[in-house]
């Protein structure tokens, strides 16, 4: 399975988003430090979860970054988050 | 004394400055374009901030993240409070917010 669907398969079963995107870029950063060959080491996650009503942006993130647990370091290497609730802005 | 000796040095550099980046590289020569992206939005802002290497001390880069249950870097502190990395940072900054939020921390913004 590739590693996004690896994120989209956590995010989903813990968070229960109600909308979910992963898009893999590593291809931006390629030849940059934590680039690997091959790729699947860049990320990034627009989601957006009942969970993330009425918490902090630094709450939000770490329920992302918890659930997805031991794929951060590696493979992820880098990751952007842009987490809400359903009808935030 | 903390758990961890490094806990302890990133305490001090926290309480030391009124606004701390943990990063990668240098102010003046980041070496990743998150940290490089917190840098250009602190200096167009006008805040002073004191930058973190994590890059020169490997017990640094591991600490910081437990220290601040934060598993990537950059990471941004003012006045103590953890902000966070480069996505917020740069939501508060498009928002307007950062400003605001440095401002009432106590930090004196240089004009530009």
């Amino acid at each position: 399975m590739s590693v996004a669907n690896q994120i989209e398969q956590k995010l989903t079963s813990l968070l229960h988003p109600v909308a979910l995107e992963v898009e893999d870029e590593s291809h931006k950063h390629k030849g940059h430090a934590g680039a690997r060959e091959g790729g699947e080491t860049h990320f990034r996650v627009t989601i957006t979860a009942e969970a993330f009503r009425g918490q902090s942006r630094v709450a939000c993130h770490r329920l992302v970054t918890n659930a997805l647990g031991e794929l951060i370091g590696n493979p992820i290497h880098a990751l952007s988050i842009t987490a809400r609730a359903p009808d935030q802005p | 004394m903390s758990e961890n000796p490094v806990f302890d040095r990133i305490q001090a550099e926290i309480d030391a400055n009124d606004v701390v980046l943990f990063m990668k590289g240098t102010p003046l020569f980041p070496q990743c374009g998150f940290s490089a992206t917190v840098v250009k939005v602190l200096t167009y802002l006008g805040a002073p901030f004191k930058g973190v290497n994590v890059l020169e001390d490997p017990e640094l880069r591991d600490g910081i993240k437990h220290f601040s249950d934060w598993p990537t870097i950059p990471q941004l502190y003012v006045k103590g409070e953890f902000v966070g990395g480069c996505d917020i940072v740069r939501e508060m900054f498009e928002g307007g917010e950062l400003a605001d939020f440095l401002t009432e921390k106590g930090v004196m913004l240089e004009a530009a």
